[in-house]
């Protein structure tokens, strides 16, 4: 019991980092699916999101600040991938890779020149910076409201994907574009829409991710993107459930560390799983099995 | 009896190499055409020009009298042409039901009947209804490949080797299945590399060598020609 309640903190902010972590890797995993693409650019999509938010808070009340916040990001990975990504539809995925990693850099480096380079103070958004107490823990409210928001929105993208018409469009063209032009489904539609889902869910992990830190800079999108990244191949890349598990795993494992004092090494167990993954199981827990008739 | 698919000095190249040069031929409504050929006669790739999964470099195609030529695929399949692909090509992860569904994505009215049509065409399909399409034989697939087809309500179905990979006695099964489609008024475009069977339910046919046209006649016609035979229907001219 007293390991427990000296452990809690940890694993709530484990669960909580782990749900923000997931909500990125849906953005990787699902334009993986469907573009064999890694887009480097998403966790500065994410970055950038966080920017949004703090300059419009800035001289907007937030319950405004944030539904723009969502759509200006949606907005800005919609035009990402219409103007790095689609012009290299025919090119080798070398190209369009190195574009994605492009985009990264100049992401940041926008964000470098408008913010100067100096920490920009995120807002605290009343209500979820809140602290409250869980079973004795001191915590604020957006540890526990990160992970039921997370699941509560990757059940509305599961039913997406799995029972609506669009979703079925999205599943068929990520198996075979020729083919599913020749349903009459237009592939770039279906691959804005994979964009406009990914930057979304990178928009209300960056709502939830910084209110738990003090300050937004140009490479703030690096690392919960790595990890985000490293988690959705955990997961096997280009399933959605993988993603989340990956990613909550990742992100408890990486705060019991911390929790255990080895602070130091949190982020470095991430790469090492990732590493031994690729080695012991390179299509991760949930990879694509191979159903494919020949 | 109008033709509802008319190609006409139809040419394509990839990149420099050209696979069809220049050829014209017609479909007329409610017949069975088909091309047959030998391995890269250009038969395919007339077909995916047509339904403009490749661009062709000159021609014209006009379906039901309006050009096609150099629009998009999801363009022209929505103006009632589609195209059986080689290799079936059915969404393996999707299920059956899923495969018919997505087939019809361009409609938006009710699917029932048509699924129930597929279903009364092909028994097998609604036994499997809940499987995963990659689950399939080799056979069911091809039935998969042409149902989803149909599933769009289309003027011509296009057909590319729909016999290729299937033990003979599915083979039969395909072209009954043909038959049978064209008899409930359906325009079929077949490419094949079975000549026998294809002349048989055809009733015009092509013969590509090389990227042109080299013969044509009805499907009788073809199969009695003595150069046919002696190419495309493994018949020796001495005998018979």
């Amino acid at each position: 019991m007293e390991w427990f309640s000296r452990n809690l903190p940890y694993l709530l902010a484990g669960i909580s980092v782990g749900g923000q972590y997931a909500l990125i890797a849906i953005g990787y995993t699902m334009v993986y699916g469907i573009l064999r693409l890694i887009n480097f650019a998403h966790g500065d999509i994410f970055m950038v999101a966080g920017l949004i938010m703090v300059y419009l808070s800035a001289s907007l009340p937030v319950y405004v600040a944030i539904p723009i916040v969502l759509v200006a990001t949606v907005v800005i990975g919609f035009l990402v991938e219409r103007v790095a990504y689609k012009p290299l539809r025919q090119a080798p995925r070398m190209s369009i890779m190195i574009s994605a990693i492009g985009v990264s850099y100049l992401l940041q480096n926008l964000a470098l020149y408008i913010t100067g380079g100096l920490a920009q103070q995120y807002p605290s958004i009343p209500w979820i910076s809140d602290t409250i107490q869980v079973f004795g823990a001191t915590t604020k409210r957006v540890t526990v409201i990160t992970p039921v928001l997370t699941i509560v929105l990757v059940i509305a993208l599961v039913i997406l994907i799995k029972h609506t018409k669009i979703g079925m469009a999205m599943r068929a063209a990520s198996k075979d574009f020729e083919t599913s032009q020749l349903m009459g489904i237009k592939i770039n539609s279906v691959i804005s829409m994979t964009f406009i889902i990914g930057s979304f869910l990178a928009a209300v992990a960056s709502l939830l991710y910084f209110s738990n830190y003090t300050g937004v800079v140009p490479t703030s999108g690096a690392m919960p993107g790595l990890k985000a990244f490293v988690a959705a191949v955990f997961g096997g890349i280009g399933s959605i459930p993988g993603a989340v598990i990956g990613a909550f795993i990742i992100g408890i494992c990486e705060n019991i560390i911390k929790g255990m004092g080895l602070t130091t090494f949190s982020d470095a167990f991430t790469f090492a799983l990732l590493i031994v993954i690729l080695i012991a199981k390179p299509t991760g827990l949930f990879g694509e099995k191979a159903t494919d008739k020949v | 009896m109008s033709n509802v698919l008319e190609v006409k000095g139809l040419s394509v190249s990839y990149g420099g190499i050209q696979a069809v040069k220049n050829i014209s031929f017609a479909v007329p409504k409610g017949e069975v055409v088909t091309l047959i050929g030998a391995n890269g006669a250009g038969k395919s790739s007339t077909l995916r020009s047509i339904v403009g999964l490749v661009k062709p470099s000159a021609g014209s195609i006009l379906l039901n009298g309006k050009e096609i030529a150099g629009k998009t695929a999801e363009n022209i399949v929505s103006q009632g042409i589609t195209l059986v692909p080689e290799g079936r090509r059915v969404f393996s992860d999707l299920t059956v039901l899923e495969n018919l569904k997505v087939g019809a994505y361009l409609r938006k009215d009710n699917l029932e009947d048509d699924i129930n049509w597929c279903y009364d065409l092909f028994p097998r399909l609604k036994e499997r209804s809940w499987q995963l399409a990659g689950t399939l034989s080799g056979g069911e697939q091809q039935m998969l490949a042409i149902a989803r087809a149909l599933m769009s309500r289309p003027d011509v179905i296009m057909m590319d080797e729909p016999s290729l990979g299937l033990a003979p006695i599915v083979v039969k099964g395909v072209f009954d299945i043909i038959r049978e489609i064209n008899r409930q008024g359906k325009t079929i475009l077949l490419v094949e590399q079975n000549a026998n069977m294809a002349l048989a339910a055809a009733h015009h046919g092509y013969v590509m060598e090389t990227g042109t046209i080299t013969l044509s006649g009805t499907g009788k016609e073809l199969a009695e020609n003595e150069s046919v035979k002696a190419a495309y229907l493994g018949k020796a001219k001495n005998k018979k």
